[in-house]
């Protein structure tokens, strides 16, 4: 093993941790926020990949047609999510985690079928965007402008969500509530627009790593069951709740699954379901949580 | 008179009424009822053992799949690879599958809540791993087709027995082996350790006040309930003809947690009717259209919405109900 297989071996970590970040973010964020494990977050990212394809689809001559488009399918799962955080979710808040758990179970069967019904069961694809369509060397590995892009914007986005939590007041509301709901709402905020808000925001976030995700793989049926097992490893490694413990989470995550491949060929995916059965052995919390009160 | 008529209904051997009742299909029925009927009682079955654990400990799993899919491979293995008798490879599939739930079962007890129901998931998800990439023992992404049957020639030298396919005579097998299991869940749960189980599902720190080991009660119920899966799983196994990697993998946990739900978790025949509701209704949907999961995600809607204590619960909310408005009507 040289240099320069190592370098792309990491590169490709890293590009598989971004993407996992920006699913992983908006469940921990709920998660954390609202103590509820949403299953269905895979579904959103998936129907986000399917409306990304769809508006390429239909804009694809004009300019800009792939950022119009991933955008777009961001905006349409966020209003998605915001219906059934208004009409369904809210009414289980009060409810064992069984129901909740259940409830969204019930979401990636419906929202699994409704993509069938409405996109088919074949593949579908969307080509990069012409302005990342080129490619660079480094220490000997070719590497994709639009991975590259993907890298950068995990930490963007991170950095984003960050400043509006700690410095907007928005976002002290939003760590308020995490902390104690009815406190907060004894002191007059409007609790259930923080969490409707809340949902919205995570929704947008797996739209957004839906439609992005769109020119490195393809569009299928079942993408949702298998990424959200992987964003809870990710969730899971860094902290349930935790947001840069989920930043960590999917930089861990990554690098373990492609250096995984490297040396166990064949049990990378093992590796990675041990190392979130050992994280939740030795910390539940994770690497970088709090035990819970 | 009501009073002694409901205790009367209580103390009645259902086990053995249902088993009875079930027993004469591949007489009476087509081959299609003892398909069904061989479907309905496995997944009661599996459905009964993870409510050892839903209903009667409180503990939310949602990765007992894994157990289920180790007996199905146990199984599967030993009598395709190794040409072991059926007699020998079913004991051992539910050894197996207890085995497992002891190692990953010790580790899960001493987490909480959604702690422990992602650990669950964790410990699944690693077996699911082992099935999908262990191309030599497992068969990989490829499966184990054609497990056999086993031999049941014996069968056909009772009188009366001689006309069945082989498909009823497993049938038979099947059913004696989930009733002589869901006697022995009941009696489990009836037991003062089941009593204890309750108790620690209502109030775990008062149960640990009073003297009791709370993880190890919760590590037995976790290890029954893993072989109790492992069994059904040894039968599925068989009776699909084959195990195959997607036998392991989550959503088939949730399914399983949807049928126990769907009966009712706090009743005991709950999860059987669950079950055997989820089946029929799934070869009826199936058979006019292939949305079947969106049809099961509305049945769960309704559910979670409208009917938590599932089917049975609605039956017995729905007879107080009557009972009250009856006695208030006389008096």
């Amino acid at each position: 093993m040289d240099v320069s297989s190592i370098f792309g071996q990491l590169l490709s970590g890293l590009t598989t941790a971004m993407f996992l970040f920006l699913i992983a973010s908006g469940l921990s964020l709920v998660f954390g926020v609202m103590r509820v494990l949403n299953f269905a977050h895979g579904s959103f990212y998936m129907i986000g990949a399917y409306l990304a394809w769809q508006m390429v689809h239909w804009l694809t001559p004009s300019f800009g047609s792939f950022w119009l488009g991933a955008l777009a399918a961001a905006l349409g799962v966020a209003i998605l999510g915001a219906a059934i955080e208004r009409l369904l979710l809210r009414f289980l808040y009060g409810r064992e985690e069984l129901y909740q758990l259940l409830f969204t179970y019930a979401l990636v069967l419906i929202l699994g079928d409704a993509v069938k019904a409405t996109w088919g069961t074949q593949q579908l694809s969307v080509s990069r965007p012409p302005v990342l369509a080129w490619s660079i060397d480094v220490l000997g590995t070719t590497l994709p402008a639009y991975n590259l892009f993907i890298i950068l914007i995990g930490p963007v986005i991170a950095f984003t969500v960050w400043l509006a939590l700690t410095r907007s007041t928005a976002g002290r509301m939003v760590r308020a509530a995490a902390i104690d709901r009815e406190m907060l709402g004894a002191l007059g905020a409007n609790v259930g627009l923080i969490y409707t808000g809340m949902f919205v925001a995570s929704s947008f976030l797996a739209g957004l790593a839906g439609a992005l995700v769109t020119p490195i793989q393809s569009v299928v049926p079942g993408m949702d069951v298998s990424i959200i097992v992987d964003a809870f490893i990710v969730v899971v490694i860094g902290g349930l709740g935790s947001f840069w413990g989920t930043f960590w989470g999917a930089v861990i995550y990554g690098q373990v699954l492609s250096f995984g491949i490297l040396i166990f060929p064949g049990f990378s995916l093992f590796s990675v379901f041990a190392l979130m059965a050992v994280i939740l052995i030795v910390r539940p919390w994770g690497l970088f949580g709090q035990p819970i009160r | 008179m009501i009073a002694r008529s409901e205790a009367l209904l209580q103390r009645l051997p259902w086990t053995l009424i249902v088993f009875l009742v079930s027993a004469p299909i591949p007489w009476l029925g087509s081959r299609y009822d003892t398909f069904l009927g061989t479907l309905i009682a496995i997944d009661a079955l599996f459905a009964v053992s993870l409510n050892l654990l839903l209903g009667t400990t409180g503990l939310v799993s949602f990765g007992h799949v894994a157990y289920f899919g180790i007996g199905a491979y146990v199984c599967g293995i030993l009598m395709k690879t190794y040409g072991v008798a059926f007699s020998l490879a079913l004991p051992a599939a539910a050894l197996g599958a207890a085995l497992f739930a002891l190692v990953a079962g010790f580790f899960c007890v001493r987490l909480i809540r959604i702690y422990f129901a992602m650990l669950t998931l964790a410990f699944s998800q690693i077996v699911w791993a082992i099935c999908f990439t262990w191309n030599d023992v497992t068969g990989g992404d490829q499966g184990l087709p054609e497990v056999p049957y086993p031999d049941l020639e014996w069968m056909s030298a009772i009188p009366g027995f001689d006309g069945l396919r082989s498909t009823d005579q497993f049938y038979l097998v099947t059913l004696v082996v989930v009733a002589a299991s869901l006697a022995a869940i009941r009696r489990i749960s009836l037991s003062p350790f089941g009593r204890m189980l309750t108790t620690i599902r209502e109030n775990p720190e008062r149960a640990a006040f009073i003297g009791v080991n709370v993880r190890a009660y919760e590590l037995a119920a976790f290890v029954f309930a893993g072989a109790f899966a492992g069994i059904a799983g040894a039968l599925f196994g068989i009776s699909s003809r084959g195990v195959f990697a997607d036998f392991v993998y989550w959503p088939k946990s949730a399914e399983v947690m949807i049928m126990t739900i769907l009966g009712g978790m706090e009743y005991f025949w709950g999860p059987p009717l669950g079950a055997a509701t989820l089946v029929i209704l799934n070869q009826q949907i199936t058979s006019w259209t292939e949305y079947w999961s969106l049809a099961l995600g509305f049945i769960l809607l309704v559910l979670l919405f409208s009917f938590p204590g599932g089917i049975v619960g609605g039956i017995v909310a729905g007879y107080r109900y009557a009972r009250h408005r009856l006695a208030a009507r006389r008096a």
